[in-house]
């Protein structure tokens, strides 16, 4: 078999490449999942949906205190329990839900750090006699008083955190306090959100299997970047990655949850090793309240000063976020200010707050979804003191280049979302005064925010081979969490390799597969596509080679290779061996040299019912420019989960906290609220023809988050021209709009 | 591994052993004999025993939906019933209503619409849409319904009132009332 390797860096902006030419017409076409037809039939296998023979059923023992020491366990009750085969105490190796940039998950059973904190695992014959038997454990605590768990009264004790995947936590440029100390108009808001919970539909979930003779696991579990989790689960367990088998090829849903090691994945392997047994566990829902990672709560203050005519003089956005003690990310709640929107003086800068609650993760847009949430209403603050549309104002602050690094952008369409979105949604009809339009016992209002998403790249590595049967087939550790992975690595292949969808098979979520980027930060279908596009025409070489010509003089369609006035079928020119290669994408000079940023605009319709202050989201209007949309229909979909996640972060999520005890006590799916059907309003979706070269050979952005960032903030702006109410405590309930109500 | 956990071996004597009950549950027109601990759940008897796991367990509550199954053409969270409740019922799991290769138009129109992301939820949705369906033929009403009296038309509003018991995190809701909506429209009233 033939196997060669390419590697691409991006250390120059692309040109034309064959998926250009696009012969089977699959790239931008708004192709069905190909996936679908198991997912809709339930024979879609996650997780927990494995049947190993003899398989016995794991049951967490979590803590019942925030913070404090265990003395010890008294097990003999849940002992006596029929059908109990084991409690494992796990010791050091116990973990909880790990940062997937951690080196060191492990955490230890013997002290408690947050409330819900994974300490051991009833093992039973059956799941019913686990579920009891956990609950017959009794943990001798001794508990510390202290608990560190609001987090205005933490600022004090605040420090800059470091995390090398963000902007710096802390960027000045120009003087802001000079400028804005000055300026002829003033907004000075602080805003605050709680920790949200991403409560995917899926449980985090294992099935583990131990080879005693090879010393081998084999683990069906739920994450979104395979490769990275294998080492983390290799190091917790001392042995070689290479000893894991981790399989995630379903995922049902991650939004950052399932990004680093989760601690069932640990128990069901020490418990499968230990019973010489496979053994299956799902984190119960509740359970994961107190360990899935939260998205940090924030305080954020933002400051703009301008002009009479809306320039902005100086821009400020300073915010608190909390993690445990010793963990690096941070929420990067400014990571959209620094280059949104012109002004020659700005401030940004993080701070973190160590709390004793469960660990800080990303969730879906990490930062952007509540800084732009802030920043975006803060700009509504602005024009509404201007006198001043607030398209308008966004529009005279358009930078030429940006603002704070002082590079070009690689594309930037934001004027062009805002105008043409606010003629299609029909913004002329927009009362400037507050509380203007009243249906009956509503009060309508509509709002708009830009959408801003940083647009990154990933290394990932991909393999394709072509078959002697003249198919394809992809492999790749890359995760399809609901994004579209499957169906649109197969776009890419087929219009390189002029094959149709069924002539193509794709393989992911199997750490025996090329490491690829994984599903996190919008980076996974640029990075996933570019890796096959590069492993795609290394092939086309291969089969240059064996025809004796130049790769360039060859065309590959329906099947078929065209060279000249010869035509064959593709598994002729492959011949009776495989041909395979391994295509690796990098980032590199340009993504420093050309700032890379998707955006959009939305619009939003709200009607504020005037004697209940309930708030109904009425419609929609998003118009993005994140580069080329490999298929409009996936695309589409991840636009409308961001922004209903937009809609339900400003209006509905918030983790509620004890305060005396570090309990989020709203630990389920009916008293956290996320939106179920009846909240979704009519949306309409625009993409702007874009195509940024700069950002990967294939001119696409990243587009599963960029819905998300934003879209909130145009609900709030929609409430207060629907109110006159400015709420700045989010999430935007109706007990906080109901004194300001007008009569 | 260095570390050995700690393992504290269960198997003491049943004295108050949990009552073991035989129950022969009828799921998409087969007859299953099961030996289950008396508190097994029609969920967990459907993905633990029978491993019919396109009912899916993401709340065990009642609050996400995901579990939805028809019992005798009725739409109920199956995480919320007993097994031993349910013998001799019809039970229809989603594994029952089409296959990959010859899917129910329902299950074809979530593919076309893209009614889903991660896929987690849909079996649900797809099992509560036909017994909702069902309910509406029958006349039932819903929060969204003007009039009791009246025989209110299948509308996207009625549709996702209706379908506001099964929870989709990716938030596929428009996409998957268009799904539902197409194959309403193509039912006998």
């Amino acid at each position: 078999m033939s196997s060669t390797t390419a590697t691409l860096r991006m250390n120059a902006k692309q040109g034309l490449n064959r998926a250009d030419h696009a012969p089977q017409g699959l790239i931008g076409a708004p192709l069905d999942r190909k996936e679908g037809p198991l997912k809709v039939s339930g024979r879609a296998p996650y997780a927990y949906e494995h049947h190993p023979a003899n398989v016995a059923f794991g049951y967490l023992v979590t803590a019942t205190i925030a913070r404090g020491k265990v003395n010890g366990y008294d097990f003999d009750a849940a002992l006596a329990v029929p059908g109990v085969v084991a409690v494992i105490d796990a010791g050091k190796r116990t973990t909880t839900q790990a940062a997937n940039t951690s080196s060191n998950p492990e955490q230890g059973n013997d002290h408690v750090t947050h409330y819900g904190q994974p300490l051991l695992m009833v093992v039973a014959d059956t799941f019913e006699a686990a579920r009891e038997a956990a609950a017959k454990v009794r943990v001798d605590y001794a508990p510390e008083e202290g608990g560190r768990f609001v987090l205005a009264e933490e600022a004090p004790k605040a420090k800059t955190p470091g995390y090398p995947f963000f902007n710096k936590a802390n960027m000045n440029t120009g003087d802001f306090d000079g400028a804005f100390a000055t300026a002829p108009v003033q907004v000075d808001a602080t805003y605050t959100t709680p920790s949200q919970i991403h409560a995917a539909m899926e449980p985090h979930a294992a099935t583990a299997s131990w080879d005693e003779a090879e010393g081998k696991l084999t683990i069906h579990a739920s994450y979104q970047m395979i490769g990275n989790v294998a080492a983390q689960l290799a190091k917790v367990l001392g042995i070689k990655a290479d000893k894991i088998h981790l399989m995630s090829p379903y995922v049902g849903g991650g939004f950052g949850s399932k990004l680093g090691l989760n601690p069932e994945s640990v128990m069901a392997a020490v418990a499968a090793r230990a019973l010489k047994r496979p053994v299956k566990i799902a984190i119960t829902r509740q359970q994961l309240f107190g360990i899935s990672g939260r998205r940090s709560d924030s305080i954020q203050r933002i400051r703009l000063g301008a002009e009479a005519d809306g320039r902005i003089l100086a821009i400020a956005h300073e915010s608190l976020v909390s993690n445990r003690d010793g963990e690096t990310f941070y929420e990067p709640a400014g990571i959209s200010t620094p280059t949104l929107y012109a002004g020659e003086n700005r401030l940004v800068s993080h701070r973190q707050a160590a709390m004793d609650l469960m660990i800080s993760v990303s969730m879906r847009a990490p930062g952007e979804a509540i800084g732009m949430l802030a920043l975006e209403s803060a700009m509504d603050e602005l024009a509404h003191t201007l006198g001043l549309d607030p398209v308008e104002l966004r529009l005279r602050n358009e930078p030429d280049t940006d603002p704070q690094a002082g590079t070009p952008f690689s594309t930037r369409k934001l004027a062009k979302c805002l105008t043409q979105g606010a003629e299609a949604f029909g913004w002329a009809e927009r009362k400037p005064q507050p509380g203007a339009r009243r249906e009956g016992d509503w009060l309508v209002g509509l709002g708009v925010a830009a959408l801003s998403r940083n647009n990154y790249l990933s290394t990932s590595s991909a393999r394709v081979r072509l078959t002697p049967a003249g198919t394809a087939e992809i492999e790749t550790d890359h995760t399809d969490i609901g994004t579209g992975t499957y169906t649109i690595l197969a776009q890419v292949a087929g219009d390189v390799l002029g094959l149709p969808m069924d002539a193509i098979e794709v393989r992911l979520g199997d750490s025996t597969l090329p490491k690829s980027s994984g599903s996190g930060g919008s980076w996974g279908a640029a990075s996933g596509a570019s890796s096959v596009l590069v492993a795609a025409e290394a092939l086309i070489e291969q089969i240059a080679k064996r025809l004796g010509v130049e790769a360039d003089q060859l065309t590959f369609k329906d099947g078929q290779v065209i060279t000249g006035n010869r035509t064959m079928p593709l598994a002729d020119a492959v011949g009776p061996e495989p041909l395979e290669a391994e295509g690796t994408i990098q980032s590199g000079a340009v993504q420093l040299t050309h700032t890379q940023v998707a955006y959009g605009a939305v619009f939003a319709e709200v009607a504020v019912n005037a004697v209940t202050g309930e708030i109904r989201v009425r419609r929609l209007d998003a118009t993005l420019a994140a580069g080329r949309i490999l298929n409009p229909k996936t695309a589409r979909s991840q636009v409308l989960g961001g922004l209903i996640w937009g809609m339900s972060g400003a209006l509905m999520e918030e983790a509620a906290l004890d305060e005396r005890r570090g309990v989020f006590v709203n630990h389920d799916l009916a008293e956290y609220h996320v939106p179920v059907n009846a909240d979704a309003p009519a949306i309409d979706v625009t993409f702007l023809e874009e195509d940024d070269r700069y950002a990967n050979p294939l001119g696409v952005k990243g587009i599963g988050e960029l819905g998300i960032c934003g879209s909130g903030a145009a609900i709030a702006n929609a409430v207060f021209n629907a109110t006159g109410v400015r709420v700045r405590d989010f999430p935007i309930t109706l007990d906080k709009l109901l004194d300001g109500l007008p009569d | 591994m260095p570390l050995s956990p700690q393992v504290a071996p269960g198997g003491s004597a049943p004295a108050d052993a949990p009552q073991r009950l035989s129950v022969t549950l009828t799921v998409n027109g087969e007859d299953h004999a099961l030996a289950l601990d008396s508190r097994t759940t029609l969920l967990d008897a459907l993905r633990d025993h029978l491993h019919l796991t396109g009912a899916k367990k993401g709340c065990d509550h009642g609050q996400c939906g995901a579990c939805t199954v028809l019992v005798e053409g009725r739409r109920i969270n199956s995480c919320l019933a007993l097994a031993a409740m349910h013998e001799g019922d019809a039970i229809t799991t989603i594994e029952g209503v089409g296959t990959p290769q010859a899917l129910h138009p329902l299950q074809a129109g979530f593919v076309r619409h893209d009614g889903y992301q991660c896929g987690y939820c849909t079996p649900g949705q797809i099992m509560s849409a036909l017994g909702m369906v069902e309910e509406h033929r029958q006349g039932w009403p819903s929060h969204a319904t003007g009039s009791v009296a009246d025989r209110p038309a299948l509308t996207r509003e009625e549709i996702a009132e209706r379908m506001s018991g099964n929870i989709c995190r990716c938030a596929a809701y428009p996409n998957i009332v268009d799904a539902i909506s197409e194959f309403a429209g193509e039912q006998p009233a």
